[in-house]
């Protein structure tokens, strides 16, 4: 299986990526913002950091890079597009996942993990994972999900909600959700779901003695779904 | 020609700094304040002698990269 991981002035988490996908089958490569075009891949990866210094609003100016009109036309041609974080905010600012992403309500930078639900497995990220509720890390200050009510619908209607804050226990309720985010959204996918952004970082949880392994068991599962 | 451009939040869309400042104003004595929205505001030179066109191109670039259109509205204000 092959990936590609985007590397924009200011990726910060391109090389954590990079480890991950390695260490769990993939053959990944890294490609530059101002390439072109993408090598042939079956996953690409947009990575976390700080794109252009999150300069006008975090994403913006990466969403209109060189490499993503290849991004673009790649995810709606079915290809798997993965945006983790900035990542998140880049495929909103591209349009290719819908919603925006604001400053967080309490004003903070966070920076903690947190527990993720996903309980939505018509899809190719979280199909087959037996495990319902993850433990992620997350870490930004634009995390704040937000879209109009007639999104929301669409949203909802298409079943676009791939993971939400929650407690260890699963509960999804307003005391976990750490930033604001709209009916405790961590992470949407396009309405065809191969387009998927989070904000946790899953390629933070993949070794015990770092953090934990529920990015492993994110990795794993994701490659035997491609496969 | 110089033209310029603001961009505020939608009214339904949350403004935390805005709140922040407001009750920073508050703090300074400034009661007397209903609401505080925090925008931003863009100078564009751009090398056109028709305001008309010059007009349009701001707002060109206004909703396609200076404002999200979620959540963000912009009004042109002023052309010299």
């Amino acid at each position: 299986m092959k990936s590609s991981v985007i590397t924009f002035p200011g990726s910060n988490c391109d090389r954590d990526m990079d480890v991950a996908l390695k260490k769990f089958g993939f053959k990944n490569e890294m490609v530059w913002h101002n390439d072109n075009e993408l090598p042939k891949s079956d996953l690409i990866v947009l990575p976390g950091g700080f794109s252009y210094g999150d300069y006008l609003r975090c994403g913006s100016m990466a969403s209109k890079s060189k490499i993503m009109q290849s991004v673009i036309n790649f995810a709606k041609s079915g290809g798997l597009v993965m945006g983790i974080c900035n990542g998140f905010q880049i495929l909103v600012e591209a349009g290719l996942v819908p919603g925006v992403l604001l400053r967080n309500k309490y004003l903070e930078f966070i920076c903690k993990n947190v527990f993720v639900k996903s309980d939505n497995k018509e899809n190719i990220y979280f199909k087959n994972l037996n495990k319902e509720v993850l433990e992620f890390h997350i870490a930004h200050n634009e995390g704040n999900f937000f879209c109009t009510p007639d999104q929301l619908k669409e949203i909802e209607d298409n079943n676009q909600i791939a993971i939400y804050y929650c407690n260890k226990e699963g509960q999804i309720e307003d005391q976990y959700n750490p930033n604001g985010s709209l009916k405790n959204i961590a992470g949407i996918f396009n309405k065809e779901k191969n387009v998927l952004g989070m904000m946790p970082h899953p390629e933070r949880m993949i070794d015990q003695s770092l953090s934990g392994e529920d990015g492993s068991l994110f990795f794993k599962n994701l490659i035997n779904n491609i496969k | 020609m110089k033209i310029s451009a603001i961009i505020t939040l939608k009214k339904d869309v949350l403004d935390p700094q805005g709140k922040v400042i407001h009750q920073a104003l508050d703090g300074m004595g400034f009661n007397s304040i209903n609401e505080v929205r925090q925008g931003k505001y863009f100078e564009i030179d751009v090398d056109e002698n028709d305001p008309k066109k010059a007009r349009e191109i701001v707002e060109n670039m206004c909703s396609k990269l200076l404002a999200n259109l979620v959540i963000e509205n912009f009004k042109i204000i002023e052309t010299q």
